[in-house]
């Protein structure tokens, strides 16, 4: 297979046309903008719709016309950007829409500032929006995964009928690196059965809604939808562990984070320390199954993050408190060097060790 | 194991990111590991930028580089800024055209090649970046000259193939420069 050099945000955008998407609607924001710089270039050549809203919360609500008469449709943004996104997740969530929501993360909170960050985790794995619900959210740690995970996105998205995020961070947007670009697929010929297509006088409507005036049947709704999220948390976790089978230390982490620190579990093994990594490649749902396993086995975790603390909470949540969870973080769009997260590691094997 | 860890770094606009991306290429032309990862922000011309490029015979962790082992510097701050995170042994590459102290290191190999003099009396004076570029490559052999040609092509887009030669010449200037 050619390996191609990509950006993480042109892999997105190249991936998502690979995977037969033909609309795209954003609205600039660092750093994150080549994604719809790409679409700009190459949608009005594939008959596709690149179009630049005025504003972030115009682009959701493109989407989720598009995505109600069933076709594949995507928006990006970052941070800020994806707040004035949640009005409209919410309704698609609320309405049973599939769509991508790309997140290329930047500080916060407010304006903060352009640098990589991960602290939208909550905002994303919470549920990105009013009510009750969530969002599959994906997360990358590196430019084939951009393009990889955006392709599951849309697959996942459609198969449970919800939105997806793909989450990212500025590094992983900004990087360049070489990568197998997925296999063509030409747009859906058909559209599926509930999409909002006109009924030719030949069937009863289809309606995109969210809107439920009986307490009983949006109750009923609220339900189903919590059976089919059981599903997902049943078939759809990923997660790839690094150096697992005899770890004392059981790092966690994601996006770019996890790639600073795979270097310092290698320099932690070159003295002697058993580190290895769990890392998380769908946040929601989180991997708690082999997280929980972990536990029996490693004395001590260490999450390893951008904010401060939010996928900390899911380690411990997912462990039960069995072992003590240690944390190594930078916030504001900073980044951890792999020196300040094997003075972690080294923190976690001695003091987690004294703990047993 | 081979392994470069390179922080190139000046003003915006002297082509930095550029030179980056020639190793990039170059890179994968050989079938390496690698990442290039660009500063980026409320920059411009003018501005400091610097880019990242890290060519393995690995998996490529962190694309963040920390310490250098090759360090090619357009101007005196990021000099300044990167000097005393080369790892000892390492080469740093100055454009002594622009930067006039010298490094204060003496576990690292300074070379200085007046890159931008060079560049204007070819006629060519925004190829700095490729003679200092060119100089690099022949000095640590980091990546092979072939692939440098093979890089050139792909990263120069076609409406603008006049420039390959243009590069290539400011790249052999740079390898002629005997320091």
């Amino acid at each position: 297979m050619e390996k191609v050099l990509m950006k993480g945000n042109e892999a997105i955008a190249e991936a998502a046309i690979r995977a037969g998407c033909r609309h795209y609607f954003g609205y600039p924001i660092t750093p994150q903008t080549e994604v719809a710089a790409y679409m700009a270039k190459r949608m009005p050549k594939i008959d596709g719709v690149f179009l630049q809203a005025e504003s972030e919360i115009a682009a959701i609500n493109m989407v989720y016309g598009v995505s109600a008469t069933g076709k594949r449709v995507m928006t990006s943004s970052s941070s800020p950007g994806i707040a004035l996104k949640t009005e409209g997740i919410s309704y698609l969530a609320g309405a049973d829409l599939p769509a991508l929501i790309v997140n290329v993360q930047r500080g916060g909170p407010g304006l903060g500032g352009i640098q990589p960050s991960q602290a939208d985790y909550f905002l994303a794995t919470r549920g990105p929006g009013h009510g009750d619900f969530h969002v599959l959210v994906l997360a990358p740690s590196s430019v084939q995964e951009m393009a990889d995970l955006t392709v599951r996105g849309f697959e996942l998205a459609e198969k449970y009928r919800m939105p997806a995020m793909l989450l990212a961070d500025g590094t992983m947007g900004q990087m360049m690196e070489p990568v197998v670009l997925p296999e063509e697929q030409k747009p859906a010929a058909k559209a599926p059965g509930w999409a909002v297509t006109g009924t030719e006088c030949k069937r009863p409507h289809n309606i995109a809604n969210s809107l439920y005036l009986s307490p009983a049947e949006l109750e009923r709704l609220n339900v189903e939808r919590f059976e089919r999220y059981a599903e997902v948390e049943k078939n759809e976790v990923m997660w790839e562990e690094f150096m697992m089978d005899d770890a004392e230390v059981c790092v966690v982490s994601c996006g770019i984070t996890a790639r600073v620190s795979r270097n310092a579990i290698i320099e932690a093994r070159a003295m002697g320390i058993k580190a290895g990594m769990i890392r998380p490649i769908t946040l929601w749902p989180f991997p708690k199954k082999p997280l929980l396993a972990a536990a029996d086995k490693v004395n001590a975790f260490l999450t390893v993050e951008l904010s401060m603390g939010q996928m900390h909470e899911d380690v411990e949540l997912a462990i039960r408190c069995k072992k003590p969870v240690y944390m190594c973080n930078r916030v504001g769009g900073m980044i951890p060097s792999p020196d300040e997260v094997l003075n972690s590691i080294k923190k976690a094997a001695e003091e987690g060790g004294k703990a047993q | 194991m081979r392994e470069n860890q390179i922080i190139i770094a000046g003003f915006g606009g002297q082509g930095l990111l550029f030179s980056g991306k020639v190793l990039a290429y170059a890179g994968l032309h050989e079938g390496r590991h690698l990442s290039w990862l660009p500063s980026y922000g409320p920059e411009m011309r003018g501005g400091t930028a610097n880019c990242n490029v890290i060519l393995s015979d690995r998996d490529v962790g962190s694309p963040i580089v920390t310490h250098p082992d090759i360090l090619m510097v357009m101007n005196t701050p990021s000099l300044d800024k990167y000097e005393d995170e080369v790892q000892p042994g390492g080469s740093i590459f100055i454009d002594s055209s622009l930067i006039t102290r010298k490094v204060r290191r003496t576990d690292v190999t300074a070379h200085y090649i007046p890159a931008t003099q060079i560049a204007v009396d070819l006629g060519l004076p925004t190829l700095a970046n490729m003679v200092l570029l060119g100089a690099l490559v022949k000095d640590t052999g980091c990546i092979e000259d072939e692939s440098l040609k093979a890089s050139l092509e792909q990263v120069i887009p076609a409406r603008r193939a006049n420039m390959l030669e243009l590069n290539l010449k400011a790249l052999q200037a740079g390898k002629d420069y005997d320091a």
